[in-house]
Parts: structure tokens; C-alpha cells; sequence
């Protein structure tokens, strides 16, 4: 079996968010991570690999410093990896980045794909169904259980308040939880290993059966007008009043703002 | 000349330290309280290869340098000193010997279960008469037909009980050396299980408390031939080239140490007020934090340097004991003042620094005192 890892390097928002004056990301004064999903997604591979000896690719868009985090996943135990990076491909939205992997992966053979289901810094969950439009091939998003029967994928899709059990034939694509599973460790020779290890690199020409007009900031149909953070709660103000001087106390405020 | 370390260190670092945060930092308390020795631990860390790691791939471990091991054991001994050093002696007492001075056999035997973590290794040389006076041994091995018998008993001994395999040093006879009779100390392997070989009391400890500490008693306890390791008659050497290299990971489990309390005391001082500051805002403390990190950070140098020259494979006793002997008193003197600067949180137990100075203490005695370092050192520049 072959599987598809697409992956993605975000910002770590554990010690918060930095943003630039002009209201985008400040992505160089964060640490970067792997997308925690896309973690997920990485690790049910690679157990389908413990379990039937498959192998494992991952693929990333991004910059040339976006190699860190497939290093990380060959350092899990992933076999091969792809940067797919070109001055043209920047500022893609999921359209366009989707159209980007899409164009990638045709020069693969696999029969599994897995993508997170959403980064932690964009939040849309679009990418992966959107590959599986691009390649015409199944998704099951949402995947919070996996299981392999034959040629086909078995899958728990989560919904709010219960689940769905989704069959589907390879070659198909899923998206992953981060609850799906505990993502391993890396291994410090797995580590040695990885630095040592070729990563490919792909450019605009190796696009398959993609159009230019679908590429990068011209290709993405989405425009950000204006980003912003949020506006911080002042600390607020705290009283100790029985209820029913409460009651007044309220009334009071709301008067003196003009509520009511 | 590179301070920075390379960007696959760099890596393992992040892998050593998320483990440390979320595997060990959570049961470091509880192993100190109750003694424990933290088994589970032990299992995780062999599954991620952390038993193995400068032992090379064909003998199944990560095949990384002496200086990943050493980022390892740093590591660790920040949040808990005692999964740290279980790691040392098992990697630079146990394997090392095998790997430097094992038969092809003895290695193929020996290292992949050990650097696999499916056997944990320990090493026995010191004895109730016989700590730094090394040649007071008094564990006999007297050959008998295809076999070892030993007799003796060795104390002290780090992962006693639940390692597997046991480096032992034992007197094998006499012999006349410049005019001299003395005794001929030679190495041996010995396992887990064999007849004769069983355990005594569990040592109670000021630090280091779930690190399980036994003697070992040999009575009549026959073990192969072969399982001599190296040349009979260089016990000794093997001995003492064997503490050279785990001084390394003492050194690297008292910078971790000093790097913890460090670690703990900065975040401390930004949170605690007294007359209506932090005190982080007190000259006294930002000094006080100054001496600390400034020692840390050369101690950081030592230890990193004589695991590198290790690797490379030269002479590195003297770095090595210059790592240690730096190391440990940085991981008393920081700890000390981490307590300090805690004032009467830091005397409570569940506040955490006070075990960091405990466990500070044994890094200036065991694998050789402060003043054995400063006799190895010092011997080295009047050679």
C-alpha cells in the first residue's frame, strides 16, 4: 500500500499569537510546528505501515524552511519526502493550494491520501476535500477512526453528537482528527537518519495538468480586505451586592451607558 | 569554531525535552515520595530508542554520538534527576564497556537487547572498602574449568535489582608490578538470574530517590568463561576508562540539574511579590539569577565538549572530569540558591527545587567525588 501525507508548518499558538503592525501573522517571531491534525494524519499511516508494511510519503507546500517539518515526519518514520515550493506558489488560498498538491501528487502512485483536517492557522478544512475534487477520488472527512478491509477504508466521520461509519475504495482520500490517535515520538536515530535522507523538491514545472491562473496569490479566488487582532476585555469591574441591590446597581450601568 | 549546535542536536533536543515535559516532569514528584522506580518510564524510553542511542545501527541503536546521549541525560534531569541517571549508568557503565572492549560475540549478544531497552545494563565496581581506593576490591573471581566463580559482594550499585546485565569487577589473582605484589582486577559480564548472584538491601537515599540502588552479593555464582570482558588482568583500565565516559553523563545529569532549578526559578521570581514588586524587580535576585545561568551556560560548554571529544574518538578523560567536577558543583551551588530564592516555598516539597538540590548533591560523589576529578585533572597537567 502507498499513502499520501500532506502536511503543513504552522505557527505554534501555545505561547500565543504575534502579529505583524499590518495585522498578518508574524510567522518568523513564532515557533513553527507540524499542523497537529496533519500529526494525526501522519501517525495512522504510519501505523497502517507497522501494521501492513506500507510506505509512507509525505508533502508539503511552502518555503524552503518548511523542509523542518518534513524532517520531523521522516524522523516518525515516514519514507519520503516532497517540498513543493516556487517563488510563484506564494500567497495561495486552499483553492489554489489545493490545485498545487493536486498537480504534485499526479506524479505519485498511492492508494490512500491523508490530510489533516484543518491547519491550526487558517482553520478552513478545505484543502484535502478540495484534492479529492481535483484528482476525482472519494473523501471521508472527519475521520476519527480508521480502519483498512481489503481495497477498501473503513471510517468513523465524527459528527456533533454521534458518528457515521463511511466505507470507501482506494484510491481515496480522508482527513484526520487530531483525536484519531496519540501521534509517536520521533527517534533520535530516526532524527540522524532523516537529516541524511534526500527530501524531493518540486517546482511550478512539475505540476500536472495544472493552469498558471490557478496558482499562487493571482490564482486564489480569496482576498483578505482587513485582519485584526482581537480587541482585548478590559479586567472589568467587581461587586459584592445583595440581589436585589444588584438588580439596581445593574440598572444603574445600563442608564449610564445608554443601553437603556 | 561553532557554539551552535548542529540542526539534527537541535532536533533531538526538542524530541528529549517534549518527552521530559510530558512523559517524565508529571511522575518526577511522586518517584522522589514514594521511591519508586519509574518502570513505565523506562519501557516508553526504550520504545523511542533513548536506551540505545550512541550505540551504532547494526547493533540495534540509533547510531548517534556520545553528545545526543549527553542532551538526552540533560534533558531528563531537569524534571527528575532519577529517570536521568537510570538512563547514564545503563548507557555509559553497561553498554560502553561491551562496546569498547566486548568480543564480536559478547556484542552480538549483548548490545541489541540492551540498546533496544528490552534489558536494562548496571555496573559493579565499588565495595564496602573499596569506593574511590579502587584497588581495595575484595570481589574474587578464581577460574574453574570452563567457568568464573565469584565471591564478594559490590554496594551502591545504580538500577541494582532491575538491570539485567552487570558489568563486575573482580580480583583474578596477584601480580608483581615495579616490585610491587598487587592485585590483578579484571572485568566480567554477569546476568541477571545466574546462581549464586541476589540482591541485598535497597539503599535509602538522600536524592535520586526512585533510582533503585542495591548491593549485590556473589556466592559462589558461576558464570561462563567467555563472559570475561576484555583481557584478564585489565579490569582496571577497563574500569576506570569506563567511569571516564560515564562521567560524562554525570556531568550531562548535573547540568540538567542546574538548567531545571534555573528553569524553575525564573519563572518563581516573575510571579512572586513581596512588598508590592516581583521579586524579579530586586537587584539581589537579577544577580542571583545572573551567577546562575552564567554557570550553567559553562558548565553547558564543559559537558558539551568532552562528549564531542569522546565521539571523535581521542583521549577525553580530562574533559571529561573538568565536565563533571564543574557540572556538579554548578548543580549544588544553583540548586542552593534556587532554594534560596523560592525562601520558605522552597523548603516545601511540592514546590519541586528543594528534590533538585537533593538530587544536586550525589553528582559531586558517585562515578568519581569532586576530588577524584580534581586528582584526575591535576595528574593529567604534571604528566
Amino acid at each position: 500500500m502507498k499513502i499520501i501525507v500532506c502536511i503543513k508548518q504552522v505557527p505554534d499558538t501555545k505561547g500565543g499569537v504575534q502579529f505583524n503592525p499590518d495585522g498578518t501573522l508574524n510567522r518568523g517571531a513564532m515557533l513553527a510546528i507540524m499542523n497537529p491534525d496533519d500529526k494525526a494524519g501522519l501517525e495512522a499511516a504510519l501505523r497502517l505501515k507497522d501494521q501492513y508494511g506500507a510506505e509512507v510519503t509525505v508533502i508539503t507546500m511552502g518555503l524552503p524552511k518548511a523542509k523542518d517539518v518534513l524532517v520531523e515526519a521522516m524522523a516518525m518514520g515516514a519514507d519520503k519526502s516532497i517540498l513543493v515550493t516556487d517563488r510563484m506558489l506564494g500567497g495561495a488560498d486552499t483553492w489554489a493550494t489545493s490545485t498545487t498538491l493536486a498537480g504534485a501528487i499526479r506524479n505519485l502512485e498511492y492508494d490512500l491520501i491523508i490530510t489533516g483536517r484543518q491547519a491550526i492557522d487558517g482553520d478552513t478544512a478545505q484543502v484535502g476535500p478540495q484534492i479529492s475534487e481535483h484528482l476525482h477520488i472519494p473523501v471521508i472527512s472527519y475521520t476519527q477512526k480508521l480502519e483498512i478491509d481489503g481495497d477498501y477504508v473503513i471510517a468513523q466521520r465524527q459528527y456533533e453528537d454521534r458518528y457515521h461509519i463511511v466505507k470507501a475504495k482506494m484510491p481515496c482520500l480522508i482527513t484526520a482528527l487530531a483525536e484519531l490517535n496519540e501521534p509517536r515520538y520521533m527517534t533520535p536515530g530516526g532524527i540522524f537518519a532523516a537529516y541524511d535522507a534526500e527530501i524531493t523538491e518540486f517546482n511550478r514545472q512539475h505540476l500536472i495538468d495544472v493552469d498558471d491562473a490557478d496558482l499562487g496569490l493571482k490564482g486564489s479566488p480569496t482576498k483578505i480586505a482587513k485582519a485584526s487582532d482581537k480587541v482585548r476585555k478590559g479586567a472589568g469591574e467587581q461587586v459584592n451586592l445583595d440581589p436585589e441591590a444588584s438588580v439596581g446597581y445593574i440598572l444603574e450601568k445600563l442608564k449610564e451607558k445608554h443601553v437603556i | 569554531m561553532d557554539f551552535n549546535l548542529s540542526n539534527k542536536h537541535e532536533m533531538a533536543r526538542t524530541l528529549f525535552k517534549d518527552f521530559a515535559e510530558t512523559e517524565v516532569k508529571p511522575l518526577a514528584e511522586e518517584v522522589d515520595e514514594t521511591e519508586t522506580f519509574p518502570e513505565e518510564t523506562v519501557k516508553k524510553m526504550a520504545k523511542y530508542g533513548f536506551l540505545g542511542i550512541p550505540v551504532p545501527k547494526e547493533y540495534g541503536g540509533q547510531g548517534c554520538d556520545p553528545l545526543t546521549y549527553a542532551i538526552c541525560v540533560e534533558e531528563l534531569a531537569k524534571v527528575c534527576a532519577t529517570t536521568a541517571v537510570i538512563v547514564s549508568a545503563h548507557t555509559s557503565l553497561c553498554i560502553d564497556p561491551i562496546m569498547t572492549y566486548g568480543t564480536k560475540e559478547q556484542k552480538e549478544k549483548y548490545l541489541p537487547p540492551l540498546a533496544k531497552g528490552e534489558k536494562l545494563g548496571a555496573f559493579g565496581l565499588t565495595e564496602p572498602g573499596a569506593g574511590t581506593d579502587a584497588q581495595g576490591q575484595q570481589t574474587k573471581a578464581v577460574l574453574d574449568g570452563d567457568e568464573w566463580v565469584l565471591n564478594g559482594s559490590k554496594v551502591f550499585i545504580t538500577n541494582g535489582k532491575y538491570a539485567d546485565v552487570y558489568i563486575v569487577i573482580a580480583v583474578t589473582g596477584m601480580v608483581e608490578k615495579k616490585g610491587r605484589t598487587m592485585k590483578e582486577i579484571s572485568a566480567f559480564i554477569v546476568e541477571k538470574g545466574t546462581p549464586g548472584f541476589s540482591f541485598g538491601t535497597k539503599e535509602k537515599k538522600m536524592g535520586i530517590r526512585g533510582s533503585a540502588t542495591y548491593e549485590l552479593i556473589f556466592t559462589d555464582c558461576r558464570i561462563p568463561k567467555e563472559n570475561l570482558l576484555g583481557q584478564k588482568g585489565k579490569g582496571f583500565g577497563i574500569a576506570m576508562h569506563t567511569l571516564d565516559g560515564g562521567r560524562i553523563g554525570i556531568a550531562a545529569q548535573a547540568l540538567g540539574i542546574a538548567g531545571g532549578a534555573l528553569n524553575t526559578t525564573v519563572e518563581y521570581v516573575k510571579e512572586r511579590k513581596q512588598f508590592g514588586r516581583t521579586i524579579s524587580q530586586f537587584q539581589n535576585t537579577q544577580f542571583q539569577l545572573a551567577d546562575m545561568a552564567t554557570r550553567v551556560q559553562a558548565a553547558q560548554l564543559l559537558v558539551y565538549r568532552a562528549a564531542v571529544a569522546k565521539g571523535n574518538g581521542g583521549h577525553f578523560s580530562t574533559e571529561a572530569s573538568m565536565a563533571k567536577l564543574y557540572a556538579a558543583e554548578t548543580a549544588m551551588e544553583v540548586t542552593t540558591k534556587a532554594v534560596q530564592l523560592h525562601g520558605g516555598y522552597g523548603y516545601i516539597r511540592e514546590y519541586g527545587v528543594e528534590r533538585m538540590m537533593r538530587d544536586a548533591k550525589i553528582t559531586e560523589i558517585y562515578e568519581g567525588t569532586s576530588e577524584v576529578q580534581r586528582m584526575v585533572i591535576a595528574a593529567n597537567l604534571l604528566k
